[in-house]
């Protein structure tokens, strides 16, 4: 499996993860929260950032059912699902990720029929730190 | 400012055969292309003084110049973002010339996509917006990218696959015209499209553009210096690029409106420009690595209103006939996938009237880039 190639921009929001945190990049001054995280702030040019925590809700936005070819590690999976998720903190924060049974299951291990658009989530992490979504119990 | 409408034309294009596999290498391939643009042209390569092309392209500037026996080149400019670059190597070539640059420009793309290997097995490099936030997840080709944006476009507008096989099929249907064409003799039935794999739901094999290689060229030169080249010029009337505000490339999930993305941008540039309308094009090569972003493009374009880009693709509009008709040569879904550059010289066939899918007194060509990426965009005419 791939690792996240993690750059200066994005160190913060991996070590939150591997405490088990979900915290976003937000503006020091404006307060405006942004992601992907970058150095400083499009609406207001301050440097100044701070990493927010978020409650972990989501939403799926949309989803993806990948089918080979595929690198090794992935194609073993396939088909399994990618989905990206709005914030519920923070709509225009959305997270790719997997929708999973349980923290650290198999990226196949929810059966795609049963995944909506709209369908509430709940953020997970995996073993390595990884997020992961699980279906919220309604 | 009195701008670059009309100021140049495209004289000359050429370009090798395209197949799965081609025995030249890329740099070879590139020198034909490029040597048979020069003589569709009617011009010697020592008077060439211009370059454009992709950063992707491999075959630089100095490997190419001395192999084909170009003189003195005074403007090389290479274009970013993979297939959002095709239209602009042509923009570059018209703006440099139009500011005096330059004389004669060649635009060239030379690329074994078909034998050689597929760019996102290559997990070191980077992407405008990092691989940190996607790649880990399984997010691993443009294919599973642009899915994702087409389930989304799917839920919220009510295309249908229906509506991605319409471009699947016009493109299909118009290689099944033009011998050039890796799909000359592969009909695509409507069975076939929903009954094939899939590759990332809700893309199937055929909403994916085909992998080749081969190599086009074209040439430019002032509009006054191709009144004196062998072909009817095809002037660049309008051109522009485009990478909107909080634009993320492929994986534009992270802004107000993730549905829509450079095309928009481009578009606003390219009409403003121009002297006609999206009513007055009769006919339109849309950058197809996806069918997905044909519906999108037509959106950006202008051609229909948002949303309305899958309901666009019914009765037909896409063939020959049609409202407008797409992709004459076959595109990137069944002509050849060479970033594009062969909607470019199929736009200038059209307008020559040598195409071999002819729309009967075409004058107006829109030629895209590719769309999800920073892109670019032409106006041709004749």
């Amino acid at each position: 499996m791939l690792d996240p190639v993690i750059d200066s921009d994005g160190a913060p929001f991996w070590g939150h993860a591997r405490q088990g945190e979900l915290r976003v990049q937000a503006c020091g001054d404006c307060g405006e929260p942004r992601f992907p995280p970058r150095p400083c702030c499009p609406h207001c040019q301050s440097f100044a950032s701070e990493w927010r925590e978020v409650a972990g809700h989501g939403r799926i936005w949309s989803y993806v059912v990948p089918h080979p070819p595929l690198l090794p590690d992935y194609a073993d999976q396939a088909p399994y699902n990618v989905i990206v998720v709005e914030l519920t903190d923070a709509p225009r924060i959305r997270l790719v990720g997997n929708l999973v049974a349980e923290a650290g299951a198999r990226l196949d291990s929810v059966p795609a029929g049963r995944i909506r658009i709209g369908a509430k989530v709940q953020v997970v992490f995996s073993g390595e730190g990884l997020p992961q979504w699980v279906l919220e119990r309604s | 400012m009195a701008g670059i409408k009309d100021t140049t034309a495209i004289v000359g294009i050429g370009q090798t055969p395209f197949a799965r596999h081609l025995a030249d290498d890329e740099r070879t391939l590139a020198c034909r292309a490029v040597l048979a643009a020069l003589d569709d042209a009617g011009i010697a390569p020592g008077e060439v003084d211009a370059l454009s092309s992709y950063t992707m392209e491999e075959t630089d500037e100095v490997e190419l110049a001395k192999a084909v026996g170009f003189g003195d080149l005074t403007f090389f400019s290479k274009v970013g973002y993979g297939g959002g670059g095709s239209c602009a190597t042509v923009a570059h070539l018209a703006a440099a010339i139009a500011a005096g640059q330059a004389t004669v420009g060649v635009a060239w793309r030379s690329r074994k996509r078909g034998s050689g290997p597929r760019p996102w097995k290559n997990t070191t490099v980077q992407l405008p917006t990092p691989a940190q936030w996607t790649r880990p997840f399984g997010l691993l080709r443009p294919a599973d990218e642009i899915a994702m944006l087409t389930r989304r476009y799917m839920h919220e507008y009510g295309a249908t696959r229906d509506h991605l096989f319409n471009v699947a099929l016009a493109c299909r249907n118009r290689a099944n015209q033009n011998p050039a064409a890796v799909m000359y003799e592969r009909p695509l039935t409507r069975e076939m499209y929903m009954t094939s794999r899939w590759i990332s739901e809700p893309l199937c094999l055929f909403d994916n553009c085909l992998e080749t290689d081969g190599a086009l060229a074209c040439v430019v030169v002032s509009a006054e210096r191709a009144r004196d080249c062998r072909r009817r010029p095809v002037y660049v009337h309008s051109a522009a690029q485009g990478l909107p505000a909080q634009h993320h490339g492929m994986v534009n999930y992270w802004n107000d409106d993730p549905l829509t993305g450079p095309a928009w941008t481009a578009a606003r540039h390219l009409w403003k420009h121009a002297d006609f309308t999206p009513q007055d094009v009769d006919v339109a090569q849309i950058y197809d690595a996806f069918t997905a972003l044909i519906p999108l493009s037509l959106e950006g374009y202008g051609f229909c209103g948002r949303g309305e880009g899958g309901a666009f693709t019914e009765q037909g509009a896409l063939e020959i006939g049609g409202r407008l008709p797409l992709n004459t040569s076959g595109g990137g879904l069944s002509e050849a996938y060479v970033h594009g550059f062969n909607l470019i010289t199929e736009g200038v066939r059209q307008l020559r009237g040598t195409s071999t899918a002819q729309v009967p007194d075409a004058a107006t060509c829109l030629v895209t880039a590719g769309e999800g990426v920073p892109t670019s965009a032409l106006l041709l005419r004749s």
